[in-house]
């Protein structure tokens, strides 16, 4: 039996942008999408296609991505099938607003992986990078009572086990868990391979499955919304900074030592 | 579920004294509790919990859930998930805080959608709205380029605070606080994942996150070698090294150099950036350091608008000589 696999990725805005064009809309309390600059597939979720990729290279696999959201740049989207990939899923309605409510996420995200029959794993980034919220996956686990490990940089399946080496803050630890089982990873597992020139041809031909909010089954109590946005905003710094200058580089290293020692900061 | 009232502190333990984290909350987490004219609980697992139980009080705690079961000696976060669903059912906490720890960020979330209500994350602020007695809580968002407000529609109304934030009060011991035993059911067949293995690769020396002083290095020092170099410098300083992802992700360091957003949050009193550029995601791990000194040769890079003292140049001119002049003048 193929080791039935999916990945939850997100379209974000991408965080790699000039700061310079990051723009929120005070009446919205939202962040204004840079016109010339398109959006991206979450990092954290590249790094969860490669696992999922990883694996499918060592067995049987298929690899299922699905995403939600008000709408899509489809070939952006398509990159995990360009990667390697088998299925994309988008499930795409008005309704599925980008908010800092993580718990509506996760419940239409649940919803359509049952509706797809469930999956032996899931793998999720560690965070999205538009809300940093790392709430979703947790909560698709939660929803359907899957097994856990968070923070991997390494992610194997053997026999109905997933083995999994996760990140902690003075090195890592090894975690077996039963599937069926969720996972999320980080940047530590390296960089995503990139799509070869086979995969974009095929991932060309391949259409997504799109399905709107009528197509899934939720119950309304679930999709009553959590957490409420207040406020948004960007911080003022208001740092001034004291340039050490010298006659060269090496002087101004000296100097700069001086006034750390004048300022008793050493 | 009886009328919510009060906040709970989810606390821990660390080698049988109150974790610095939980002393932090029980600030926060007193002052929420004055302000609503509630009162004050903290949650405790484990299997003894007298030290940390009698240290809760004094740090500012009324009541202290002592949640005892043989299963809970070591922080298995299944176990924790189910003994902390029942106590937030049965005790019915207004406000729960927790800290987003290593074990707090997976906790936090679980909890939350267990209990069926939201999460504000990483919280940088929480406070209590007097006239809706809601919590308030501010967390950065867009990698540390802006900041959330958010309430929270139903109670509990769940915030996991960033360590390292608030400030502990001053214990007193004189405080008097109640000590509660609340029983919980666990079997081992809930902890459903298991560590098999742990493996160290933290440098040796003083930890990155308790140093006083940390020199930094970015993708700007071009390879592992120049790490050697931020080293000597850190010995001589008494601090330690950290990275930006650009230099984890590189190699040159292990992963448990990063600071940043995805890394370590730090609050050192002097923070010296090597070739970093200062992107929103790093300085949400550093911005809480009391001097920030950044080493950079372009004149525009970010990290001169968080710096206290910067200096226009290449690393590989500014940083011997500085290695050199601290070596002098901190000697006699
Ligand atoms: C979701 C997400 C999470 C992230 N989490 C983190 C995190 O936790 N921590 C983190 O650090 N980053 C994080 N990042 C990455 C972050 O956005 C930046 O990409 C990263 O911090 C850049 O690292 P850097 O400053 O070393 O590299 P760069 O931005 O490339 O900067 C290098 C700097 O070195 C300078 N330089 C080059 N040569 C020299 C020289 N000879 N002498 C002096 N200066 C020189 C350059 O002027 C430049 O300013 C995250 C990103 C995302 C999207
Ligand atoms: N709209 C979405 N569509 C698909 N996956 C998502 C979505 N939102 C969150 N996720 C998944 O959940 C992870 C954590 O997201 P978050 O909890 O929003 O920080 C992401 O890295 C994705 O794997």
């Amino acid at each position: 039996m193929p080791v039935n696999i999916a990945v939850l990725a997100k379209q974000v805005i991408d965080p790699e942008m000039p700061m310079a064009a990051f723009r929120i809309d005070d009446t919205a309390k939202s962040v204004v999408p840079p016109a010339s600059i398109p959006p991206v597939v979450n990092g954290f979720d590249e790094n969860a296609v490669e696992a999922a990729l990883q694996i499918k290279d060592s067995q049987e696999a298929t690899v299922t991505v699905l995403s939600m959201g008000t709408s899509f740049a489809l070939d952006v989207m398509k990159k995990p099938l360009s990667m390697g990939a088998d299925e994309l899923v988008l499930l795409q309605d008005d309704s599925f607003e980008n908010t800092i409510d993580s718990f509506f996420t996760a419940q239409v995200l649940t919803s359509a992986i049952n509706k797809l029959g469930g999956f032996d794993l899931i793998i999720c980034g560690r965070q999205a990078s538009d809300w940093d919220n790392a709430q979703v996956p947790l909560g698709v686990a939660e929803i359907l009572g899957l097994s856990t490990v968070a923070l991997g940089k390494k992610v194997d399946v053997a026999g109905d086990k997933v083995s999994v080496e996760r990140v902690t803050p003075d090195g890592y630890e090894v975690v077996e868990a039963p599937l069926p089982a969720l996972v999320t990873v980080s940047n530590e597992l390296g960089q995503p391979r990139y799509p070869t020139l086979r995969g974009i041809m095929a991932a060309t031909r391949k259409r997504p499955t799109i399905w709107s909010a009528s197509d899934l089954d939720m119950d309304a109590g679930q999709l009553e919304p959590r957490v409420t946005l207040r406020n948004l905003f960007i911080p003022v710094r208001e740092q001034q900074c004291e340039m050490v200058e010298g006659e060269d580089g090496a002087d101004a290293g000296r100097q700069l030592a001086l006034r750390l020692r004048e300022a008793k900061i050493i | 579920m009886p009328e919510a009232t009060g906040v709970l502190v989810v606390g821990d333990s660390i080698d049988g004294e109150l974790s610095p984290t939980s002393r932090e909350l029980l600030a926060v987490g007193r002052r929420a509790a004055d302000d609503l004219g509630e009162e004050l609980a903290i949650s405790l697992l484990g299997d003894t919990l007298d030290v940390p139980s009698q240290q809760a009080i004094a740090f500012g705690a009324d009541k202290v859930y002592a949640v005892t079961h043989p299963l809970l000696a070591e922080a298995q976060v299944e176990l924790s998930l189910a003994a902390l669903d029942s106590l937030c059912r049965e005790a019915a906490p207004r406000v729960v805080l927790i800290g987003r720890t290593n074990e707090g960020r997976e906790l936090a979330p679980r909890l939350a959608f267990r209990l069926g209500v939201g999460l504000a994350q990483d919280c940088l602020e929480v406070s209590i709205d007097q006239e809706t007695r809601t919590l308030l809580a501010n967390r950065p968002v867009y990698g540390g380029n802006a900041v959330a407000v958010v309430s929270l529609a139903y109670t509990p109304q769940i915030a996991a605070v960033r360590p390292k934030v608030y400030e502990p009060a001053d214990p007193d011991s004189s405080r008097q606080g109640e000590v509660v035993s609340f029983p919980v059911e666990l079997d081992d067949s809930q902890a459903r994942s298991r560590v098999v293995n742990t493996v160290q690769e933290e440098a040796e020396g003083i930890k990155l996150e308790d140093a006083r002083i940390v020199v930094s290095g970015g993708r700007g020092l071009g390879g592992p070698e120049p790490f050697q170099d931020l080293e000597e410098l850190a010995k001589l300083l008494g601090g330690a090294v950290g990275a930006s992802r650009a230099a984890v992700d590189s190699g040159w360091v292990p992963a448990s150099y990063q600071v940043g957003l995805t890394g370590k949050t730090i609050t050192p009193d002097l923070y010296i950036t090597v070739a970093i550029s200062g992107a929103s995601q790093h300085l949400a791990g550093c911005s809480g350091s009391k001097v920030i000194v950044a080493i950079n040769k372009d004149a525009e890079a970010n990290i001169f608008k968080e710096a206290r003292y910067g200096v226009i140049g290449d690393w590989e001119q500014v940083v011997p000589a500085f290695a050199e002049a601290v070596r002098e003048l901190t000697q006699d």
